[in-house]
């Protein structure tokens, strides 16, 4: 079902769903949304699978009409959206009619947003997954970003007119100068105590060497005990490397597979939609947790989502 | 599972593995399980054996194993998955390790034209060695390469085995654009840009094998624990292969 034609689709817009799994030992990145709270939210409001594919879209100048009535959502941190001119609630389903035109800009402080629409958007799977890998050329639509004049299909959407918002207690507790969570290593001991201490404590700057494979931070140097290298080793979305000048840089979604330089912690899961929503120039601090924490952090939210959903689904809350 | 004793770790004892297996949590959703130190075939052998036992045994909440030089990468849903279950399915494996699981398959044979424009370092690398460009190019294709894993890139394969006399540092600058199917050398190892990326290496050749090609099944030509084999082609059999 052709569901919607963009207009203007900003400096980056791509088709993103919870991930490609799977093919790492053929050296295929994960990729998928950047923000995968907001991509999960945004579809489980709608009666998605929390997995289905939806736009992701950087920073803003999206525009987009819909050709059909539709139901959909808009997550992310502070972008501005409209539906035919007027303003609109973000994490919140709206129904749209045939020739609505819905706009997305940024706002002043987030970065990736987010555009669900019921039954998810519809492109091949390739290897598992609809998430576009740019620098591959494959997944999402014909392996690219959008331009104006893309038509996006859905799959059909579930049987229920969806209805509801996402209490703000339930979205990432996002802030303009974020603090988020890392559990040290894997190569914690390759670094100096002081290193340990300054990542643990300073503020780090978001440069703007930064994209959907990672973000290079400034601050503090981290000096290494001995050299930067170690023998290659898998990487994932939250790894924080750190190579010889002593920068941190935080592997994000299109990261390789493989990378050879130590990592001093890796941002839990949690908390990666604050890390990559923070902008060039904002600053962000590092907060020591261990698996027990990250384990109790996953149950408490786990629960939360669960009962909001319920109850959403009873016709409350 | 209670009062279960484990047998010890199965298989011939490996060099230098007494320390092992070595534990790194990496985050919330990811765990390194190390078998060994450096860049060591065996080591790695050990590697793919636990990547393919762990593989067979499908755990719920294992999102990926990424088989890499000395360690499995695993990928997991902590809210599928607990830390201690993984944990537990790892050290049964270990235990049940089919050492018999060993490289398997023919060696592949890769065709590449050195030299000139497709192997614009060629000349760099055997005047740095003081060797002739033939003779790069001999002892770059004499040895069968063990594929230690897969990497950087879709089908990126990091070979290891390569003559000690041709162990090159990489460009003090990296290209910005590698193309597909080239042939390098980093250090020690010598592997294949499958799709065109930035890259360091010092080119020497190029493949007109696609390594990497959706429109095939499988899309992957070559595969960690696979052992490979380059052998030389003229400009013209590259033209044609390319086709």
């Amino acid at each position: 079902m052709k569901t919607l034609a963009i207009e203007a689709s900003g400096p980056l817009t791509t088709v993103q769903d919870a991930g490609r799994y799977g093919f790492q030992d053929k050296g295929v990145p994960v990729s998928g949304a950047m923000d995968r709270a907001a991509l999960e939210l945004g579809n489980r409001l709608l009666g998605n699978n929390a997995r289905a594919a939806a736009l992701e879209i950087f920073s803003g100048g999206f525009r987009a009409r819909f050709l059909k009535e539709a139901f959909f959502a808009v997550t992310g941190f502070d972008p501005e959206v409209r539906l035919n001119g007027r303003g609109i609630d973000l994490w919140t389903s709206h129904t749209a009619q045939a020739g609505d035109v819905l706009s997305i800009d940024a706002g002043s402080l987030g970065l990736w947003h987010y555009l669900c629409l019921a039954g998810g958007i519809h492109v091949p799977f390739v290897l598992g997954s609809r998430s576009t890998y740019l620098r591959g050329h494959f997944g999402g639509l014909e392996g690219r970003t959008l331009r104006p004049g893309d038509v996006l299909e859905t799959d059909p959407g579930g049987p229920q007119k969806p209805s509801g918002r996402i209490p703000e207690s339930l979205r990432p507790p996002y802030a303009a100068h974020p603090t988020v969570r890392a559990v040290p290593g894997p190569q914690a001991e390759a670094f100096c105590p002081e290193a340990f201490d300054a990542f643990f404590s300073a503020p780090y700057r978001v440069t703007t060497r930064s994209d959907r494979m990672g973000m290079m931070l400034d601050g503090p140097r981290l000096k290494h005990r001995g050299a930067a290298d170690i023998v290659s080793e898998g990487l994932a979305f939250g790894a924080v490397q750190v190579p010889g000048e002593g920068l941190p840089f935080v592997l994000l979604a299109d990261c390789p597979t493989t990378g050879g330089y130590a990592k001093i912690a890796t941002v839990l899961s949690l908390d990666l939609p604050l890390l990559v929503q923070t902008a060039p120039g904002r600053s962000l601090r590092f907060q020591a947790v261990d698996l027990l924490e990250a384990r109790e952090a996953h149950l408490k939210r786990g629960y939360k989502i669960r009962r909001f959903f319920h109850l959403l689904r009873q016709g409350g809350p | 599972m209670a009062g279960e004793t484990r047998p010890p770790f199965s298989g011939p004892p490996v060099r230098g593995t007494a320390d092992f297996p070595r534990f790194r949590i990496c985050g919330d959703m990811a765990l390194s399980v190390e078998l060994g130190e450096g860049i060591d075939t065996a080591v790695n052998q050990r590697v793919h054996a636990l990547y393919r036992t762990l593989k067979r045994c499908a755990l719920p909440g294992i999102l990926s194993l990424n088989p890499t030089y000395r360690s499995l990468f695993l990928q997991y849903d902590p809210t599928l998955c607990s830390f201690e279950r993984l944990i537990s399915a790892v050290e049964d494996a270990l235990c049940n390790l089919d050492d018999s699981l060993k490289e398997s398959g023919p060696v592949l044979d890769i065709p590449v034209c050195y030299g000139d424009e497709l192997g614009p370092d060629l000349a760099e690398v055997a005047a740095l060695h003081g060797l002739a460009q033939e003779e790069v190019i001999r002892r770059h294709t004499a040895p069968v390469y063990h594929v230690y894993m897969i990497g950087f890139t879709p089908g990126f394969p990091y070979l290891g085995g390569l003559d000690p006399a041709l162990h090159t540092p990489r460009k003090a600058v990296p290209r910005s654009k590698v193309p597909a199917g080239s042939v390098g050398i980093a250090e020690g190892q010598t592997g294949i840009y499958p799709i065109e990326s930035p890259g360091g290496w010092q080119l020497i050749g190029r493949t007109p094998l696609r390594l990497f090609d959706l429109n095939r099944d499988p899309p992957f030509l070559v595969e960690a624990g696979m052992a490979v084999r380059f052998y030389a082609i003229s400009r013209e059999q590259y033209e044609n292969l390319s086709h």
